[in-house]
């Protein structure tokens, strides 16, 4: 287990640093400088700005300088906000997201196991036909469109959520619910063939021949055999979650790094950029190594126990 | 029930299946009784309905079965008329079923020991503790090595023959009156097939039960059963005892299996087959399902069933060849030879083991 982890940690490193490289360079073609937008400046106040950020050095140069500082734990500061370490800007706005991201996350991937194991359970009845349009629905609609749509309904029509803003749960519901609606329907979908699948195979059909109960071969062989898979597509979901954020937050007006990245990436706010993209990345990795490790905790056959059987 | 001995008695059973080509009719008119104790063989091609006979004892059948008719009686309790709930309670502690692929029968996310301890938990009542126990009992039984060790392993640390033991365990663990074992060896290769058949005749023995044995494989039948059923397009065709329908059996169908399993005697390159395809049970013949690819086919095989003529107390068989209008026919040459063993064991003279029939 030990070995095991300690090579992941290695591939977590080397995919982090193999990102920074690529979307280093990727930023520096990029259109545009960071003082794009101030027409204002003159030549020369231009150079002396490049010069303080380093700026006016090759571009392998500020690369390497950049991935010195990165090893050390210095970020650097961002553009937009002088002064402010970019470190500081993530870890005061993280929370924001997080919260949104494992709110929609936990809502959704649930809702949609039991959704889809209602439908399979169900097959070719109505209730069946009913998950499945719903699900068909949650992939195809765009998260921007839904949060729109529920901002519309629930906040402006009902106004039972307030629409924008940050401050208490009451302000999460409706993000976390146009994030959760893509995990919901995927999960959905997947469960369901999934679980069908199961409830087709020898083994449940032994388990019926065992003289158990529909809700007994359900409980306790369907459904763990069925969620076996599902923790394959947490990891892609937890992608599109974070993509997600960055389009909800901007409707929601939430201070998360969603957001930020939007601007950042707006502005040519080089060291926020990378920042974000090495923190995306990070959490990406972690929740992949996390989904292997539960992996070999549920389903006996890929147990990790660091020697052969 | 008609004889104090039968334990379960099927009658006329009629079983289609819907379609979108039509109904097929998979089963038509099954009759077949079990003894207390004996062990019955169903022998009959692919799709001659051996499992769909099987499934329609056990109330597993596929969605789109439908029962057309018949009655299965199993201790004057008929279970064509029992709701799930009642079926569930007898499934796996009256009746309970050996299935054909270990390598997909058990679940790959449970422990085997629990595996086997189920059924003891659902009809029994017993708690965790005491139902493990019991499973120990079991799984060293049916062979399994180290098995107080072995109880906490999941299936894919087994081979295929050693699953099927675990199978088997599961299947015995309650003691049921009725064993079905739907072809429990063609998964197994062949040295692992004699093991655990010699397992299934060593556990007959020490657990008073009976089996229905559906294979398509004659070889493995004559180790095993006590009498023979042959399907054949969802009919039985011919049965007796095991004597009787090797050495002297009195249907063409039958011929034409015996002679396709090879044995120490077969000569030549290519082993014997049956010309031809089974009908087309969407559409089942009017006559005798077998005629097309009958070589003694007779004219009124092609115009009407046969109805089981009498070969002994035991031994019936659906032919028009043992009509006393019928003309003399010679079975094949290995027939000829089989039936000769079968005079010389019973000390009479070939002409009265052919002619048996009335």
């Amino acid at each position: 287990m030990v070995k095991y982890l300690s090579k992941r940690v290695f591939y977590l490193v080397l995919t982090l640093f193999i990102v920074t490289t690529i979307t280093f360079f990727m930023m520096k073609l990029m259109p545009g400088t960071p003082l794009t937008n101030q027409e204002k400046l003159s030549p020369s106040e231009i150079h002396t700005i490049y010069q303080q950020y380093g700026l006016d050095k090759p571009v392998w140069q500020q690369y390497l300088n950049y991935l010195g500082g990165a090893v050390t734990g210095n970020f650097g500061t961002s553009f937009q906000f002088s002064d402010q370490p970019v470190s500081y800007l993530i870890f005061s706005r993280i929370g924001a997201s997080l919260q949104l991201g494992i709110q929609a996350m936990i809502i959704g991937v649930l809702a949609g196991i039991v959704v889809g194991a209602i439908g399979a359970i169900k097959r070719n009845t109505w209730v069946d036909t009913t998950t499945t349009i719903i699900s068909i629905l949650g992939v195809s609609v765009p998260s921007f469109v839904l949060a729109v749509l529920l901002q519309n309904w629930f906040g402006l029509q009902l106004r039972w959520f307030p629409i924008a803003e940050w401050g208490g749960i009451n302000y999460t519901v409706l993000p976390t619910l146009a994030l959760a609606a893509l995990p919901f329907a995927e999960t959905a979908r997947f469960m369901r063939t999934e679980m069908i699948d199961v409830l087709n195979s020898d083994y449940i059909e032994l388990a019926k021949a065992k003289g158990l109960h529909q809700t007994g071969i359900i409980y306790h062989h369907a459904l763990r055999n069925s969620l076996i898979p599902i923790i394959t597509i947490v990891g892609p979901l937890a992608v599109n979650i974070m993509t997600g954020s960055m389009v909800v937050e901007n409707i929601f007006s939430i201070p998360g790094i969603g957001e930020q990245f939007v601007k950042s990436i707006l502005t040519n706010d080089y060291p926020t950029i990378m920042g974000l993209t090495i923190m995306y990345s990070f959490m990406l990795c972690v929740v992949l190594l996390l989904t292997d490790i539960v992996y070999g905790i549920i389903d006996p056959r890929i147990r990790i126990t660091g020697k052969k059987d | 029930m008609e004889n104090q001995n039968d334990i379960l008695e099927v009658r006329d059973l009629k079983v289609n299946f819907d379609t979108y080509a039509g109904e097929v009719k998979a089963i038509r008119d099954v009759s077949f009784d079990l003894k207390k104790g004996e062990t019955l063989a169903i022998v009959g091609e692919s799709g001659s309905g051996k499992t769909v006979t099987t499934r329609t004892i056990m109330g597993l059948m596929a969605n789109n079965a439908k029962i057309a008719g018949g009655s299965i009686k199993y201790k004057d309790k008929e279970l064509l008329k029992m709701s799930d709930k009642e079926l569930s309670g007898l499934r796996g502690n009256d009746i309970a079923e050996i299935f054909q692929d270990p390598m997909t029968s058990l679940d790959p996310t449970m422990k085997i020991g629990r595996q086997v301890a189920e059924p003891l938990m659902i009809h029994q009542g017993l708690d965790k503790k005491t139902a493990m126990d019991k499973a120990l009992k079991m799984l060293k039984l049916v062979g399994i090595t180290n098995a107080e060790a072995r109880i906490n392993d999941f299936p894919h640390q087994f081979s295929g023959g050693m699953r099927q033991r675990i199978v088997i365990a599961i299947a015995l663990v309650n003691n049921p009156e009725i064993i079905i074992a739907d072809e429990p060896t063609t998964a197994l290769d062949v040295t692992i097939q004699a093991k655990i058949l010699d397992l299934m005749n060593e556990l007959k023995t020490k657990i008073d039960t009976s089996i229905i044995f559906i294979t398509h494989d004659l070889g493995v039948v004559a180790g095993m059963a006590d009498r023979v059923a042959v399907m054949y397009a969802g009919k039985i065709v011919e049965y007796g005892t095991v004597d009787e329908i090797f050495y002297n059996p009195k249907h063409p169908y039958t011929w034409g299996l015996l002679n396709s399993m090879p044995t120490i005697s077969t000569k030549g390159n290519s082993l014997p087959s049956i010309p031809g395809t089974p009908p087309d049970l969407l559409d089942p013949p009017k006559g005798d399902a077998f005629a097309p690819r009958n070589p003694y086919v007779l004219k009124i095989d092609t115009l009407e069933q046969p109805p089981f003529f009498k070969v002994s107390n035991t031994h019936y068989a659906a032919t028009w060849l043992l009509d006393k209008r019928a003309p003399k026919v010679t079975p094949p040459a290995q027939i000829v030879e089989r039936q000769k063993t079968y005079a010389k064991l019973k000390g009479v003279s070939l002409e009265q083991v052919q002619n048996g029939g009335e």
